[in-house]
């Protein structure tokens, strides 16, 4: 089943041609609209006519959260603000979030491409979806929430944090798909297995994304549930989830291509490298109006393979994630960089201690542990004030991440010191 | 009329204890008294020493986290109801007790205890009018 057949099976030429076109329309709009974007390519002496189709794209000057960063929050908008409809908002690599804005048209579009992934996972108008993932500044929500509603299927607004309810209403409502987490829907079907509940339910398909898994724990939902499990990817910076999802065959997740233009290049030498090898993914928006960004780096390591799919789709695959390359991390589907939990222990007293992070999996839910060194200003002499301590950290943390961490409070010198650059995290997930 | 006590941060890790004591004897300290408070992941070791202010580099030196707090050790004759009698005194007032430990016996009769109080000046001044003998660093250093 294939949503918009035009689009997603269109010859390599004919996807070449419309990506040039609308390549062409970007650049000359965001030349015109987005200063930060004039002064870039002023400054390599770069205009909107040199950029004649998709061949010159690697002319064109990148773009990295740190811009999002320094035009926080509406400086790259494309648009007037009236012409916003919605922003949400993801975890800088510093307290400041990374503001993104969507037009009305923006919105349909994304709704668009969420439901050719929901499409990809067989899901139709007939079924009841539950969209478990977390509403509000995060994407996850609201993205597979409006695209679930545009392909017609009953929308259960689920949100997170209630399993019982959730699962109640999964046997009650007989929903047949589920949008969320892939580690929460492994820990839900191991809960499920367990009390034999998996054989009241209607379930035949997840669609799971906002953070990294393995084809191990795919097939172990598919096996635990009985069902197809699919990957669906996104950013927030380039839309959301629903920039790709793999078909029924898994071979690679599609890319919707019409919109956002995929290149890998090297997180060293930053040159595009050869088909097939593995790099960084860069995405360059040709349709977004609110928020378009040019040679958008991921920081996630891939592949792209063009070839056409068995499934009938000419668009290409991105292979599963590699990794990073940055050091941020992706915890119960939260982007955490070692630098935010820095500036939280930072806020404290000015005094940044030594600190490791260890993020590992049990019961298939992340856990954060944060180890900080007692010394100097963190010591006190009583356990009420240890204790103290321990929360003001966690407290400060929280507001930082959005996250509850364990803090551990250990001796000076506990912490491995490294030569050259410090390394904050060990992330005992076995993911890549 | 205060003194000096030694805290010393440690994990709940085999060993710890002793290379924190390795460390005192290596600066040639000697231990009066010692208290050791322990959470589930980590303790708090106080301690009266003959001289807190090496004890304390010393233990800096090797790494440890330490620091010297102010408390009162107070001297009271080894017999029914002389601490009763002297805290019942505190008691009466706002002054908190954070915690309290006791002090090597002496021979002649005598018992001393450490004592951490919210107010330390002001619970010294009360024992002292309740007729406690309080103990100096200097004092302390002669034990």
């Amino acid at each position: 089943m294939i949503w918009n057949e035009k689009m997603e099976t269109m010859s390599r030429e004919e996807m070449r041609a419309l990506q040039s076109e609308r390549l062409v329309a970007t650049v000359k709009r965001v030349y015109e609209n987005v200063p930060a974007y004039r002064a870039k390519m002023d400054a390599i002496g770069l205009k909107p006519e040199d950029v004649k189709g998709v061949e010159d794209l690697t002319k064109l000057p990148f773009t990295t959260k740190a811009d999002l960063r320094d035009n926080y929050p509406f400086g790259l908008f494309a648009v007037p603000q009236d012409e916003i409809v919605r922003v949400h908002a993801s975890s800088g690599t510093t307290g400041k979030p990374t503001v993104v804005g969507y037009t009305a048209k923006d919105i349909e579009m994304w709704s668009e491409c969420v439901a050719r992934c929901m499409t990809m996972a067989g899901i139709t108008k007939k079924d009841i979806i539950q969209v478990a993932y977390g509403y509000g500044l995060f994407t996850g929500g609201l993205g597979a929430h409006y695209g679930a509603e545009h392909i017609g299927a009953t929308t259960v607004p689920m949100g997170t944090g209630n399993t019982q309810k959730l699962v109640t209403l999964m046997k009650d409502f007989g929903a047949t798909a589920i949008a969320c987490t892939p580690s929460y829907l492994l820990h839900i079907s191991e809960v499920l297995k367990e009390s034999g509940e998996v054989n009241d339910l209607k379930l035949k398909a997840a669609i799971c994304g906002a953070e990294p898994w393995t084809e191990e724990m795919r097939l172990q939902i598919e096996k635990n549930l009985n069902i197809h499990a699919h990957d669906i990817y996104g950013l927030s910076e380039i839309m959301g989830p629903g920039v790709a999802c793999d078909c029924e065959y898994h071979e690679g997740l599609h890319v919707c291509e019409d919109y956002f233009i995929p290149e890998i290049i090297s997180p060293t030498t930053f040159e595009p490298v050869a088909d097939g090898e593995t790099g960084e993914l860069v995405f360059t928006t040709i349709s977004k109006e609110g928020l378009p960004l040019i040679r958008y780096r991921t920081r996630d390591l891939t592949s792209i393979s063009y070839g056409k799919c068995k499934c009938g789709r000419t668009t290409c695959r991105i292979s599963r994630f590699k990794g990073r390359s940055d050091d941020m991390l992706i915890i119960r589907g939260v982007n955490v960089f070692p630098s935010q939990v820095e500036e939280a222990l930072l806020s404290i007293d000015g005094v940044s201690p030594h600190y490791h992070i260890i993020v590992d999996r049990v019961n298939n839910l992340d856990t954060l542990e944060i180890m900080v060194e007692v010394d100097g200003k963190f010591f006190s002499d009583e356990i009420k004030g240890l204790e103290a301590l321990s929360v003001k950290i966690g407290k400060a943390v929280q507001q930082m991440i959005g996250l509850n961490a364990k803090i551990k409070l250990v001796e000076p010198r506990t912490i491995e010191r490294s030569m050259g650059k410090a390394v904050h995290v060990t992330d005992k997930r076995k993911l890549v | 009329m205060q003194a000096k006590q030694l805290s010393v941060f440690i994990e709940n890790r085999e060993g710890r204890l002793d290379e924190v004591l390795a460390v005192i004897k290596a600066a040639n300290v000697n231990i009066l008294s010692l208290s050791l408070a322990d959470t589930s992941e980590y303790g708090l070791l106080r301690l009266i020493v003959s001289d807190p202010a090496a004890a304390d580099a010393a233990l800096k030196a090797s790494g440890f986290s330490s620091m010297l707090t102010d408390v009162l050790v107070v001297r009271l004759m080894n017999k029914v109801g002389s601490l009763q009698a002297f805290l019942s005194d505190l008691a009466k007032t706002e002054i908190n007790l954070e915690y309290m430990y006791g002090l090597t016996i002496e021979k002649e009769g005598k018992a001393s205890l450490v004592i951490k109080a919210s107010d330390l000046a002001k619970a010294s001044e009360i024992l002292l009018k309740a007729g406690a003998e309080l103990l100096t660093a200097e004092d302390i250093a002669k034990l």
